[in-house]
């Protein structure tokens, strides 16, 4: 599938970032159009445009405070957009909160599950929140997946931030998403735990036909899990395309020589975001 | 409405309960003891006074009455402020929940926590002090009623004073029975009151409660029209706090407070 370079970034008549061209059948867990946040004269998000396919990995990267958080808090519902349009599945938010939000769940470190709670309780608590039929037995299955029986009684405060990356991940699981948010999902985790996550995650993400948007400043980790990422700087998508393909057509060494550059640009003039055709790409979904 | 995430609010605050004494014990501690106070009060002056009046069943049952109020409000309150403790809100309001099934969550919980003091107080009242409760029959449904429903509207009105002001505006939201208390006339006829204060008695459905309870006390039967008036006033209130609640809601949906809530504040 062919998909441009250079992202819609929201001005009309450019190619909208990761949505297929006319024609081209695809089935989008998410689609973003035009979307903005304005705090007063603060810009945290400048009218960006994207879309997350099912199956699909995209990373969403870009410097501290470029608007990832502030993003996704748009797309939880959690935070009205002060322009634009976000569709889940093909049901817009804006007017359709509850079905919108019925297949999509996340997992954020700024959102920690209510400590007081247990590991059972938690995911009792969410599975009736996000209305699962048959919540008891799909904890029991969560908890067998990411290894979690054992600490069934304890308190999610007590947990290791591991521990609660992966309470997290189940709960995060439980209502069967088609969209997953997940901020900073490795961000405390040491690097066999961040690896084992990424796997179960990417297994998840083929087995269930997922969408996934993912925020990470491990560039490392983004070249290994994204089918695609979208740089984000100043509350604009500067780029877009293959992580491992776009440093090599970009002229860098490595995505973070490529991250390092972007981000330090002024904005408005990013020579890399012009240059360079749209390269070719896996298909959604496949194994790096 | 689905009864699922309405269940998930009640039953996040049982597991709470169940696992914390330090939540069970205001339940019942604090009405317990308004009970045993104002129980010794009221049959010192029964020793003293010689109106006829028996104040067992006109100040003790007013009390009780009002300590029931006070619980149903902190109990919608309390579920609340769960939320607010753990920073809970991007969690819970990024599921499908409705606010309406959010509030009506919170209220289940009231419902719940407000009949666990009021039998706490029933049976002191009446092992301790011979309080004639039951004496007063059907009409404490009425009764009861006005002053739940009323618990109910004020629970969730706190609970939007929180969350527009921050966490730290919970100082303010306990001394609110307090405030209103005086205006009601939980211990005293409205008439004893100026006018203004009357006046301001009148919009406050418990008010309706306390005169004919005094009126039954004493005697002199009820007044169906007043107490049919604070059930309207006390239903009218709950729809003005299902409103003020929602509109903060969104307020804080559109502002950033929402999903930064640790700030207190924004712009
Ligand atoms: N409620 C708010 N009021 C004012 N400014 C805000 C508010 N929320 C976020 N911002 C600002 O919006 C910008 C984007 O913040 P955001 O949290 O989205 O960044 P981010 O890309 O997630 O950064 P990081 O990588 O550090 O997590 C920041 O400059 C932040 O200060
Ligand atoms: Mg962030």
């Amino acid at each position: 599938m062919n998909v441009p370079a250079l992202a819609g970034a929201g001005h009309a008549g450019l190619p909208i970032a990761g949505v297929a061209t006319p024609g081209v059948a695809a089935d989008y867990a998410l689609r973003a159009d035009g979307l903005r946040k304005n705090y007063g004269s603060t810009v945290a998000v400048d009218g960006i445009s994207f879309g997350v396919r099912a199956g699909e990995i995209v990373g969403l990267l870009g410097p501290n405070g470029a608007g990832k958080t502030t993003t996704i808090n748009m797309v939880l519902g959690v935070l009205q957009p002060s322009a634009g349009d976000i569709r889940i599945e093909g049901v817009e938010l804006a007017r359709h909160r509850s079905r919108a939000l019925a297949h999509t769940n996340f997992t954020a470190v700024y959102a920690a599950l209510p400590g007081n709670l247990t590991v059972y309780q938690n995911l009792r608590f969410f599975s009736l929140l996000y209305d699962v039929p048959a919540g008891v037995s799909r904890i029991e299955q969560l908890l067998d997946e990411f290894d979690l029986r054992r600490l069934r009684n304890t308190r999610s405060g007590v947990l290791s931030s591991g521990e609660q990356t992966r309470l997290a991940l189940a709960k995060a699981m439980v209502n069967e998403p088609r969209l997953l948010l997940l901020d900073e999902p490795t961000a405390s985790l040491d690097p066999s735990a961040a690896d084992l996550i990424r796997s179960r995650i990417r297994a998840m993400a083929v087995r269930t036909d997922c969408g996934i948007l993912w925020t990470s400043h491990n560039m490392y980790e983004v070249e290994e899990i994204c089918d695609r990422v979208l740089f984000l700087s100043r509350g604009r998508i500067l780029l877009e395309g293959d992580p491992r393909s776009l440093p090599h057509a970009h002229g860098a060494s490595s995505l973070e020589e490529l991250f390092i550059r972007l981000a330090r640009e002024p904005l408005g003039s990013a020579p890399a975001a012009a240059a360079a055709p749209a390269p070719k790409r896996d298909a959604p979904g496949a194994a790096p | 409405m689905n009864l699922r995430p309405i269940a998930a609010i009640a039953l996040r605050q049982f597991y709470l309960l169940r696992s914390s004494p330090t939540r069970v014990l205001p339940m019942i501690a604090w009405v317990a003891i308004d009970i045993i106070l104002w129980g010794f009060i009221s049959r010192y002056l029964n020793t003293v006074a010689s109106t006829g009046v028996n104040f067992i069943s006109s100040l003790l049952g007013a009390v009780l009455f009002w300590d029931f109020f006070t619980r149903v409000m902190q109990g919608v309150t309390m579920a609340f402020f769960e939320d607010v403790w753990s920073r809970n809100f991007i969690n819970v309001f990024a599921t499908p929940l409705l606010i309406s099934e959010y509030l009506t969550g919170l209220v289940l919980t009231g419902i719940a926590t407000s009949l666990v003091g009021l039998i706490v107080m029933l049976v002191l009242a009446t092992w301790l002090f011979g309080l004639p409760f039951f004496s007063l029959g059907v009409l404490l449904l009425p009764f009861l009623l006005v002053l739940f429903l009323f618990g109910i509207a004020l629970g969730v009105l706190a609970s939007a004073m929180v969350l527009r002001l921050g966490p730290a505006s919970e100082w303010l939201v306990w001394p609110i029975p307090a405030l209103l208390s005086p205006f009601v006339g939980v211990f005293y006829p409205l008439s004893t009151l100026p006018a203004w204060m009357r006046a301001v008695g009148h919009l406050l459905p418990p008010s309706y409660v306390f005169e004919n309870m005094r009126s039954v006390v004493g005697g002199h039967g009820y007044s169906g029209s007043g107490l049919l008036t604070g059930i309207a006033l006390a239903l009218l209130d709950i729809l003005l706090a299902a409103w003020l609640f929602t509109s903060i809601y969104r307020y804080a949906v559109r502002s950033g407070l929402l999903a930064r809530y640790a700030a207190e504040s924004v712009s």
